[in-house]
């Protein structure tokens, strides 16, 4: 699954690789062809596991020398025991799945801390266009409204919204526009979000 | 399955026979006092002796895992189209070795041979061996080739089951485990099946209660039937629908008890030609083998404690449309390497064959295998 298209650029690598103590056990869930995860073992020396469900992503990471088990997010986490990680990363797929709520629940129980990014769907060109009348498309929002895998795009607003209903604390935020970060207003300014969280 | 002479082969192989005079003690209980072991090999072992790796074989199959005889038209390896130069388990790369289990009917000592102590073929006194007395005497044959540790143990179906089986039985011996179409254990319904097919060919009068060799004769209709009962597990509904459908033999119904429909005659055609070539006490034998192998059940029932011991990285990979060894049992597997954090990485091929699928030539399943003996390549250049 590679919700966002164009795949990873290097500056998210290093905002999530940023938040992640070095040597934790992480899991990345739609994890595509393991570039994340191959980047923290050699920035972080972090061991784990991803999870995909695309063939073409499994075979990706078997090439990079990543373990991943190829498996439908939707179906849950019920393969990994609880409390067997030290993050579970959901990287830009968070907005395509079915049931945003029970894959938060099933991260913060397998591990202590999550870690999900997002495109801001309140980033002010997504707004613009919405104003002009048409559905984002963007460099982070690559789909057309009839293609598109992203169900349930939500904004930096909407997400601590959901945290805060949901028993989920936010421990650390960053909020990306072309790989720098945002600080002022940045509902509005922010392109990317990058949220590192555990059980309230 | 026959699939062909590909492009690029190892070529013409000679087996080679390995014997062992060490008394050798059975899961059982029986001691093999001495015996015979049928071997391949293809490819050269390195200077470190580190690129060696172990094709264990599934139910028919055997050591010829690769390559032809010497004129013996149609004598093409089992596992001809992932084995060779330039192939997913690539031989230019890795030295394999392919064994003929204790057992078997294909030169390794079994039921066929010759019993030291009665001068007659074991026949019905053979024992009772497991996947884990097969790991035993393939261990010897790896101490015998100077072996200490494989860069890979690799098999489908159950050639996976010793695979995995070598991983907690020998954690020091293995550097990688690929586990192909497996299950942890049968289910009710897959010793249902193998039950079905050793009544067939006990039932055969011919069967002699397994000492035939003697009154030459073989139980050939119980084994054709077996090798039916097989046939349709290994199979997907979907493939038998699509290979034969309702379609008939001669275009229309005769009213008899001939066969009709081509799935009928296709099956005929199977169960006879294995029936001529496979020996019915070694087809018990190895159907009793399936139904024991469960390694959870010395460990209270946790696979995950049962595998413990392993030190492998693993690639796990199950095909869709396998009811015989379903994803889900792979699945199983995986939740236990990954409650004793192995390294594994698990595949689910979408491919129609059924439980046949791990001999097939499916790209995006070699095209996983390449890779993994890729890595495992590079790790071993390191």
């Amino acid at each position: 699954m590679s919700p966002n298209g164009n795949g990873f650029k290097r500056a998210d690598f290093d905002a999530i690789a940023a938040s992640i103590r070095p040597g934790a056990r992480v899991l990345d869930l739609g994890c595509g062809d393991g570039v994340l995860l191959k980047y923290l073992k050699g920035a972080r020396g972090v061991t784990g596991y991803g999870v995909e469900i695309d063939d073409a992503g499994v075979l990706g990471c078997v090439t990079n020398g990543v373990d991943v088990i190829q498996s439908d997010l939707e179906r849950g986490l019920s393969d990994f025991e609880s409390g067997s990680f030290d993050y579970v990363v959901l990287s830009q797929t968070l907005q395509a799945m079915m049931d945003g709520e029970r894959i938060i629940n099933d991260m913060l129980r397998v591990a202590r801390e999550g870690i999900v990014t997002f495109p801001n769907f309140g980033y002010w060109m997504n707004r613009l266009q919405v104003l002009g009348g048409r559905m984002p498309v963007s460099d982070n929002l690559p789909f057309e409204w009839h293609n598109t895998p992203n169900v349930h795009l939500c904004t930096i607003t909407d997400f601590e919204v959901f945290c805060a209903r949901h028993g989920v604390k936010i421990l650390e935020r960053k909020v990306l526009t072309g790989g720098r970060a945002v600080t002022v207003l940045p509902n509005l300014l922010g392109s990317l979000a990058v949220y590192r969280f555990q059980r309230a | 399955m026959d699939t062909g002479i590909a492009s690029k082969s190892v070529g013409t192989v000679t087996p080679q026979t390995a014997s062992f005079a060490e008394p050798l003690s059975l899961r059982s209980g029986a001691v093999m006092d001495a015996y015979d072991l049928v071997y391949e090999t293809y490819g050269k072992l390195n200077a470190e002796r580190s690129n060696a790796v172990l094709v264990c074989h599934a139910l028919n199959a055997s050591h010829h895992v690769a390559g032809q005889y010497a004129g013996v038209p149609g004598s093409t390896g089992w596992w001809d189209n992932m084995i060779g130069p330039g192939k997913p388990l690539d031989t230019d790369r890795f030295f394999v070795i392919g064994v003929n289990n204790l057992g078997g009917c294909h030169g390794s000592t079994g039921p066929a041979s010759v019993n030291p102590k009665t001068g007659r073929p074991w026949g019905a006194d053979f024992p009772v061996v497991t996947v884990e007395d097969w790991v035993a005497t393939q261990a010897r044959l790896a101490d015998r080739l100077g072996i200490s540790r494989f860069a890979a143990v690799m098999g489908g179906s159950l050639g996976a089951m010793q695979a995995l089986a070598w991983t907690y039985l020998h954690p020091e011996r293995v550097r990688h485990a690929l586990v192909i179409a497996c299950a942890p254990n049968l289910s009710a319904q897959n010793i249902a099946f193998n039950e079905v097919a050793r009544q067939a060919i006990v039932t055969d009068p011919d069967f002699l209660g397994g000492h035939y060799y003697e009154r030459d004769t073989r139980p050939t209709r119980g084994l054709r039937v077996a090798r039916m009962i097989g046939h349709i597990t290994y199979l997907s509904d979907d493939e038998m629908a699509s290979k034969f459908g309702r379609q008939l033999k001669n275009g229309k119904l005769n009213y008899t008890f001939e066969p009709e429909f081509e799935i009928e005659s296709y099956l005929r055609h199977q169960g006879g030609k294995f029936s001529e070539y496979f020996d019915a006490n070694t087809y018990l034998r190895i159907t009793k083998a399936l139904d024991y192998f469960d390694p959870a059940r010395d460990h209270g029932g946790s696979l995950a404690k049962a595998l413990a011991p392993a030190k492998a990285n693993f690639l796990v990979v199950s095909f869709t449309t396998d009811w015989r060894f379903s994803p889900q049992r792979s699945r199983e597997i995986v939740k236990a390497l990954l409650d004793n954090r192995c390294g594994v990485s698990y595949a689910e091929i979408n491919a129609p064959h059924g439980h046949d699928a791990f001999l097939l030539d499916d790209s995006r399943y070699h095209g996983l295998v390449t890779a993994y003996f890729e890595r495992i390549y590079r790790e071993n250049a390191r």
